[in-house]
Order: C-alpha cells, then sequence, then structure tokens
C-alpha cells in the first residue's frame, strides 16, 4: 500500500491563494453534483449486488452448495450449474492458450520491432477497431471460422452437436479478446523506460536478448494485471457463445464413457453466463432465485479471478521494484 | 590474414556470429506473425459477413425489407424497426450514460483528490468488469418493477426504458475513462491561467477543462453509442421479442442485435429456412458497418486532440 502523500498539487495551491476561504455557493454546488453523479455508480453498484445476493439466498439456503454441483435439469427444483462451471473454465483455457502467446507477441512487435510506418500504423488502427467489434459479431465470426470451417469442413465434425465443440467457443473467445490483450500488452510495454533497453543494446545485447532479459521481465507485472482482467471479461461474456455454439437448452447431457478428446470435440457444452441467460429468460418464478444464484455463483468467481491479479500484481512488482 | 580483415571492418564485426542473427531473425518474423494475425481476423469477419448477406439479399425481393415488422419466419424482415429500436436503446442509454460518466469524469479529474480518487475509480472498474448478461437480469428484476412501473404502472415486463437504462450503466465507465483521459491531458497551465485570472473551480472545470477537452468527450461519448448500439444480452433478456415497430419506451422490441440473439437461440428451429437464418449475417454485417464507422469516426477526432497539445 503506497504511502497517503499530501495530493495539493501546484494548481491546487495557486487556487486556493486565489479563492481564500470565501464559500461560494455555486461552487459547492457543482462539486456535489459532480460527486452525485459518481456516488449513483456505486449505489447502482450496491443495489445491483444486495437485489441478487437476497434474490439468491432461498436456493443457497435450501440447497446449499448442491446447486453448484448438480448438473443441469429442467425442473428448477433440482437443477444445477456444474456444466456451466467446467465450460466456463474450458472456455478459459483456450483463451489462455491462445491468446495469451499471441497477444503478447503481437504487442512486442508492435512496440519493441516496428518501425512507425504506414504498415505499423494500419495495424495499430486496424486492433483498435477489433476492439471496438460488438462482441455478437465475433459470434458469427466464430459461426463462419471455427464451426463451420474448421470443425465441418477441415475435420469433418457431421451429425451431434456438428462442431459446436468447446473448442470452438474457445477459439472464438480468444479471437474476441486478442485486441484489448495487444492493446494492455502494448501499454505495459510503453512504460518501461527507454533508458533501460539502450543500457542492454549498448553492452552488446540484441534486440530479443534485451526485449527476454530486460523488458519482460520490468512489464510482466503489468502484463499479466492486464492478462487476468482481461481473461476475466471472456469469463463473463456470453453473447458470442449463443452463435459459436454452447447449448442453450435447459438440459443436456454428456455420455458417460466420454474421453477427454471426446469431451472437447464431439459432447456438447455450456457455460456459467449462457445458463444465467437460459434461467433469465424462464418465465416460472421459481427461476428467478436460481438465476440470481447462479449470477451469485458467476461474479464470486469474477472476483476470485480479479483480486488474483491484484496479488500477481503486487508480488512481482515487490520482486522488481 | 583473417584477423587482420576482421579488424579493419569493424561494423561487420559488431552484427555478430551467424547464428545469433538467425535466431534474431526467425524471433522477429514469429513476432511480425503474431501481429499480423489481427488483419487476417478482420478479413474473415468482413468474409463470415459478407458471403451469406449477400446470399440473404439475393435471395429475397427488396421490398421485403422494408414495412410490416421483423418476423423472419414469416419471410418480413423489417429493418426499419430493428433501427427504430435500437435508435431508443441507444438514446435512452446515453441519457443515462452522458451525464453520469462526464460528471464523473469531471470529478474525478477536477476534483477528486488522490485519497478519494483511488477508493471511487475502482469502483467504476468494478462496473465495468460486470458481465452484461448480469445487467439484463438486474433491469428485468428490479428496474422494470422498481423504476420503470413506478413511473409508467402499465409497462410490459420487457420494455425500451429498463433494456436502455441498463445499457447506460454498463456505458458509463467506459464514457467516465474515455473523458476522464481527455481532461486530463489539458495542460496544467490553461487551470493556473484561469484560476490567476480570478475564475472560481466550478468556472475553471466547467468553463476552462470542459471545453479544452471537448473533442476528446466527443469521442468517449460515440465510442458510448457503439457500445450501447452492439450491447446483446441485456437486450435479449429486457428488451422483449417484438418485431412491430414502436416507439413507446414502454413497450418492448427487437434490437438489431436482439434480432441476431433471437435468430442465434432460436436456430434449430430456422434451421430449415434458409433465409431467416442468412438474415443473421445481414444485420450482423449492417452492425459491424455501423460500429466501425463510429469506432473510426472517433478514433479520428482522438487524434486530432492529441495533436493540440
Amino acid at each position: 500500500m503506497a504511502v497517503a502523500t499530501p495530493a495539493l498539487t501546484p494548481t491546487d495551491i495557486v487556487r486556493q491563494s486565489i479563492e481564500g476561504r470565501r464559500f461560494s455557493p455555486i461552487n459547492a454546488l457543482v462539486a456535489f453534483t459532480m460527486l452525485f453523479t459518481l456516488l449513483s455508480s456505486v449505489v447502482i453498484l450496491i443495489t445491483l449486488l444486495a437485489d441478487t445476493i437476497a434474490a439468491a439466498l432461498p436456493v443457497f439456503a435450501s440447497r446449499g452448495l448442491s446447486f453448484v454441483t448438480a448438473s443441469l435439469s429442467p425442473t428448477a427444483a433440482s437443477a444445477g450449474i456444474w456444466q456451466g462451471i467446467m465450460g466456463s473454465l474450458a472456455l478459459t483455457a483456450f483463451v489462455i492458450a491462445v491468446a495469451f502467446p499471441l497477444g503478447v507477441a503481437a504487442a512486442v512487435y508492435l512496440e519493441e520491432y516496428a518501425s512507425d510506418n504506414r504498415f505499423t500504423r494500419f495495424i495499430n488502427a486496424n486492433i483498435r477497431n477489433l476492439a471496438g467489434v460488438p462482441s455478437i459479431v465475433y459470434g458469427i465470426l466464430g459461426l463462419f471460422l471455427f464451426v463451420e470451417i474448421l470443425m465441418r469442413g477441415v475435420f469433418g465434425a457431421e451429425g451431434g452437436i456438428g462442431g459446436r465443440n468447446v473448442i470452438a467457443g474457445g477459439l472464438t473467445l480468444a479471437v474476441l479478446v486478442l485486441p484489448i490483450m495487444i492493446i494492455t500488452t502494448s501499454e505495459a510495454l510503453r512504460a518501461v523506460p527507454g533508458a533501460l533497453r539502450e543500457a542492454s543494446m549498448a553492452v552488446g545485447a540484441t534486440r530479443w536478448e534485451t526485449i527476454k532479459h530486460q523488458v519482460l521481465p520490468v512489464a510482466i507485472p503489468a502484463i499479466l494485471t492486464g492478462t487476468v482482467l482481461t481473461i476475466a471479461r471472456a469469463f463473463g461474456e456470453s453473447a458470442p457463445l449463443l452463435l459459436a455454439g454452447a447449448q442453450l437448452s435447459l438440459f443436456f447431457s454428456v455420455s458417460s464413457e466420454a474421453s477427454f478428446t471426446d469431451l472437447i470435440t464431439t459432447q456438447p457444452y455450456t457455460a456459467l453466463p449462457i445458463i444465467v441467460f437460459n434461467f433469465a429468460r424462464q418465465p416460472q418464478a421459481e427461476f428467478v432465485s436460481l438465476t440470481a444464484a447462479a449470477i451469485v455463483v458467476l461474479l464470486v468467481m469474477l472476483l476470485t479471478v480479479n483480486a488474483a491479479a491484484v496479488l500477481v500484481r503486487d508480488r512481482y512488482e515487490q520482486r522488481y521494484r | 590474414m583473417a584477423i587482420v580483415e576482421q579488424q579493419r571492418d569493424s561494423t561487420i564485426d559488431l552484427t555478430g556470429d551467424v547464428r545469433r542473427r538467425r535466431r534474431e531473425a526467425i524471433v522477429k518474423a514469429v513476432f511480425f506473425g503474431a501481429a499480423a494475425i489481427s488483419i487476417l481476423i478482420s478479413i474473415a469477419i468482413v468474409l463470415a459477413l459478407i458471403g451469406k448477406a449477400w446470399a440473404f439479399l439475393t435471395s429475397i425481393e427488396l421490398g421485403q425489407l422494408w414495412g410490416n415488422g421483423w418476423f423472419p419466419r414469416r419471410g418480413r424482415f423489417d429493418l426499419m424497426a430493428l433501427f427504430v429500436h435500437t435508435l431508443m436503446i441507444t438514446g435512452i442509454a446515453m441519457m443515462v450514460a452522458a451525464p453520469f460518466g462526464l460528471g464523473s469524469a469531471i470529478y474525478l479529474s477536477e476534483y477528486a483528490r488522490s485519497g478519494v480518487r483511488r477508493v471511487l475509480k475502482p469502483t467504476l472498474e468494478i462496473l465495468a468488469g460486470i458481465p452484461s448478461v448480469v445487467l439484463g437480469f438486474f433491469a428485468l428484476q428490479f428496474i422494470t418493477p422498481n423504476i420503470v412501473r413506478g413511473l409508467f404502472p402499465g409497462a410490459q415486463s420487457a420494455n425500451f426504458l429498463a433494456a436502455g437504462i441498463a445499457v447506460g450503466i454498463l456505458t458509463i465507465p467506459l464514457v467516465a475513462s474515455v473523458s476522464e483521459d481527455a481532461m486530463k491531458a489539458v495542460p496544467g497551465s490553461l487551470r493556473e491561467a484561469s484560476y490567476g485570472l480570478g475564475a472560481k473551480q466550478w468556472h475553471t472545470a466547467l468553463r476552462v477543462v470542459f471545453p479544452a477537452a471537448i473533442s476528446g468527450i466527443i469521442a468517449a461519448l460515440i465510442l458510448g453509442i457503439a457500445r450501447a448500439v452492439g450491447e446483446t444480452m441485456v437486450v435479449a433478456l429486457a428488451a422483449g421479442l417484438n418485431g412491430i415497430m414502436t416507439f413507446n419506451p414502454t413497450e418492448g422490441g427487437l434490437t438489431m442485435t436482439g434480432a441476431i440473439a433471437n435468430l442465434a437461440v432460436g436456430s434449430d428451429q430456422v434451421a430449415g429456412d434458409v433465409a431467416a437464418f442468412q438474415s443473421l449475417f445481414f444485420v450482423g454485417l449492417v452492425l459491424f458497418v455501423l460500429t466501425l464507422g463510429l469506432n473510426v469516426v472517433s478514433g479520428r477526432i482522438v487524434r486530432r486532440y492529441r495533436q493540440r497539445y
């Protein structure tokens, strides 16, 4: 934790000495209005959490953790979210495996190798625009590129789920977060002082040796923090999976003798946010508390991931300070 | 002999041995490949959209794209209804996101001491991290019964007002963070000059810093609009399934993203109906072009204002 420092900037001091101690009602009113808009977000957040937890309590009170460990079921009384948790974790594994190395490599190229020419500017603009493409459009891309072309075309997945497997879903989410991954990593690399690179090259290191031994070790806490936040975003994402193949029914089962390879290639899957969506659109009243309970689990998992990001950052920052 | 030659040609000496240089070239090529993938992704998105969107346009009569509501299974593809509904959601969302996002940005940039910042800024970051499907549930279960029905008791259970407010809440952090960056980029000398002329703090914040950062603020609002137009899960849950055009914010209806999500959710049933399924790609293309345009415009504005300071 940083030590609290007096936060007076030179501008503050100039202002205070000119304004003096006179009370200005309009000043107070404007300051209060601005603070009110900011505090509204706090109120919204607290309301959202309190309302959801209150609605979820009956489920956890009556069923405890069996709600978490049970499988999907069309009857609200026995429906659980285990498949969604496993599906989301599997999707996240694919996102990490694909988007992390690609994103870091692309950012290293753009920040450390590329000269400032038209082509580099084009790639940078392209990445910024990709980051602004709505997530549902990535779902259409996933349906076209990964389900239809890769799974059905290249691997010949027919029948059953027809290539709508967790690999296609994971690749879709990886492509979705790749631009964000590149942007956050680029920012982390840009924050590394240039003197470090110059010193390294001055003693004879090549560019790659400089990156490997000087730049990346310094940038890694920021890169990892950005990565974890990006992964959290993928974890809560559901719109692309509507199209890219997650199961949208209230109930499905996985063959009991399915091997690991079967699970990721020929067996259906779903994700936790998709289950939230499915529960939320059921008309029966008992699904309301079930939805809230699934949201609580989703938010707890996201919070854990974000806390992990903070821990990782703190730990590495101490090492390289 | 060789030694003498090497001593003379010192630049070659400095480039190091062949293996080291080769490794350097390979590493650079791999990294370049990773960066180039982003272009392939863009091309793939365009290909994914254009092929089936074109197939859709050629398989229907263009008159089907106008009037009569959006009912893809009955061959009625009223783009106007989707546009109007999307505009309504976006309009309501920006009525929430613009004042609250900009107000938060002004407070964080011009008023907040660093201690207050450290406590309040993460709140916006947490809000930004809430999955949109959660806000959709919040719109259905909290905003509609407690806020919308409080004002309009006859509101439908799925309505534009609740969905728009929820989308607006999702957009607040984006508007706040981009416009705060813009205001922070305003040089301190402008503030000092303003105080030096005797202006009060509110005057400096609203009449000096805000106008100086206006291009960045406009860019933030455009980004917010693009975000609101593309938001899917809130709309899919809380904006309803009505395909007939309505201007009534207490009723619900399909937006562009809502129509795509609805087709995806029901795709098993429409698998036989080719045109209905392909309409999904057409709406996706329209959505892509629209948000891309907004993002490009916003990027242009940001770059221009960066040059000024």
